[in-house]
């Protein structure tokens, strides 16, 4: 896993929907590297007084070109969305340890939070077996490329906590149902990305059934590189019987749901 | 064809810092680039003037509790509160890969007590491939003693002197910023027998999340690092570097050959990157290159020529 520094050129860069970007970039160093569930680290341009980098998961990556999806949230991100055609954008990447190849004979599901689902685009691409996708958010404008993954072979379920699309309520509402009426003929496998309530939440219920997930954390981060160690978490350490930190950034981001201390996670 | 190259550059960048034989005067500072594999894949480490690495104490730590960090305006808070794998896991796991280069390697130490810091100095005594020790007495983030030593004058110099009498690697303490008179640590430093100084170390600091009016640090405070303390920073290296013989290494916000420069003039022999890595990881080796360029450019043959250059 090499990491790489390059200067990535704007090929498009538009408003998706709800405050929602698509960016894609000409990174030939990194692009074709990248794996599923891996970030890049972004150095806003024109954004100075920032002494950190902002890390992105790889949405899209095909050949010498890889896309971010993200969601204007701060002044790094509101900051970004001034980027035009052609302008440069410095990238640290492909950095952390993403999804891992799903296991044989076991049934995958991805559980999405809002643009957590642009973390899984690579991870459901590749797998052999196309099983479902639970896609949650507040409202219908954080539901993004359902057609884009059902094109790939997935029946993708959607709830939202408004009912403005698909079913009300959170993913949990439309997952546990789903498990119960489904899941007892399956050996499921999980793929999730989303906020830490929703990583929680389907940890709890793997961790109680024993079934494999495996969680991408979205933590603060300071290097990306794993010298700072501002992104660690608790994990269990099973040699020592104790705990120890793991970086989000280098151990991470994607982490088996059962390595976590769940109880430290906030 | 021109035969010139880069590498036939009629300057010379090198400098003895204590005794190490720097190729140029451009470290990483400690903390800012863990141990050094972290960085190698997007750094050429062969070409940096030394590699100081994360503080290193007797026993492995855990530091502080998340969150550990926090992005203010042109700069850092801190408080990861020196986390590490101690002494022996340090040299075992970290010092067969730091050997593969031609780098010096200069171990920044750190203790709860002095004869822990004593203890620490004393194995590094043995180890190959450690060019030197930087003592850590400074940082703002560790509760038992290490600021204390960092700000009274008396502690420092006991610290010192039980370092210099338990190692014959060169000793550079890296002091703290929030003391009323540099000169007088820079001075104990000198007459305890240290090699050189640096600094600056981080500056104590906080910042409040109004929404929730909790501290953005789990450790409350934290020490303050990147531009925003670069101005501190040139006037305790210009105080301290006039008060004593021993070479200076300058540090605090220095993220291109400009604020570098700055350093030079008020008299460090050397410069340390930090925060700039997180920022860049290419910035220590562009300052580098500007560096030669400026050179060049100035028509000096030796770096050392601008050093202490500042005119007030």
């Amino acid at each position: 896993m090499t990491m790489y520094q390059e200067n990535a050129i704007v090929l498009e860069h538009q408003p998706i929907q709800g405050g929602y970007q698509l960016l894609q970039l000409r990174a030939p160093e990194i692009a074709p590297h990248v794996k599923p569930g891996q970030f890049v680290h972004v150095k806003v341009p024109h954004l100075n007084e920032a002494v950190l980098r902002r890390p992105f998961s790889v949405f899209k990556a095909d050949g010498d070109t890889l896309a971010i999806l993200y969601k204007d949230v701060g002044k790094g991100t509101s900051t970004l969305t001034h980027l035009k055609y052609g302008e440069s954008l410095n990238l640290v990447g492909p950095l952390g340890h993403g999804y891992p190849e799903m296991s044989e004979g076991s049934f995958p599901i991805l559980v999405a939070g809002g643009y957590g689902m642009a973390a899984l685009y690579l991870c459901a691409r590749s797998m052999p077996v196309k099983g479902v996708a639970f896609f949650g958010g507040r409202a219908a404008r954080d539901i993004l490329c359902v057609k884009e993954f059902e094109s790939l072979g997935w029946t993708v379920l959607v709830t939202t906590e408004d009912g403005s699309m698909g079913q009300k309520g959170k993913v949990t509402d439309a997952l546990d149902p789903w498990m119960a009426r489904e899941g007892a003929v399956l050996k499921p496998e999980f793929f999730v990305c989303g906020p830490s309530g929703m990583l929680k939440a389907i940890a709890s219920r793997a961790l109680a059934r024993s079934w494999k997930a495996w969680v991408s954390v979205d933590n603060n981060m300071g290097c990306g590189v794993g010298a700072c160690l501002t992104c660690v978490l608790k994990v269990h350490d099973d040699e020592k019987g104790d705990w120890a930190w793991a970086r989000a950034c280098r151990e991470g981001p994607v982490f088996d749901a059962s390595d976590i201390i769940w109880e430290s996670i906030d | 064809m021109n035969a010139t190259t880069n590498d036939q550059s009629p300057v010379d960048l090198s400098v003895t810092i204590g005794g190490i034989k720097l190729k140029n005067p451009v470290m990483v500072a400690s903390g800012t680039f863990g141990y050094g594999p972290e960085y190698a894949d997007l750094v050429d480490l062969n070409k940096l003037g030394a590699i100081v690495v994360k503080g290193i104490c007797l026993q492995a730590t855990r530091g502080n509790p998340t969150p550990r960090t926090a992005e203010v305006e042109s700069g850092l808070l801190n408080a990861i509160g020196l986390p590490g794998p101690g002494v022996d896991g340090f040299v075992s796991t970290y010092m067969p890969f730091l050997r593969q280069y031609d780098v010096p390697v200069i171990v920044n130490i750190w203790g709860k007590t002095i004869d822990e810091y004593a203890a620490v100095a004393r194995k590094f005594d043995q180890v190959p491939g450690v060019a030197g020790l930087e003592v850590n007495v400074s940082c703002p983030n560790i509760k038992e003693g290490s600021a204390l030593f960092g700000t009274d004058l008396d502690m420092f110099r006991r610290v010192i002197e039980a370092i210099r009498s338990s190692t014959r690697l060169p000793v550079i303490p890296k002091l703290a910023p929030n003391v009323a008179d540099i000169t007088a640590f820079a001075k104990a430093a000198e007459a305890c027998g240290a090699d050189a100084i640096s600094l600056i170390n981080s500056f104590p600091a906080m910042a409040v999340d109004i929404k929730t009016r909790k501290p953005k640090l789990a450790n409350i405070t934290g020490g303050l690092t990147g531009p925003a303390i670069r101005p501190i920073a040139v006037r305790l290296v210009w105080q301290a570097a006039k008060s004593v013989k021993i070479p200076v290494i300058g540090m605090g916000g220095i993220t291109c050959l400009n604020d570098g420069l700055e350093f030079f003039m008020v008299g460090a022999q050397a410069i340390a990157i930090g925060t700039a890595n997180f920022t860049d990881p290419a910035a220590a080796e562009t300052i580098i290159e500007d560096l030669r360029s400026y050179l060049v450019a100035q028509k000096y043959a030796s770096m050392r020529e601008i050093v202490g250059t500042f005119s007030p």
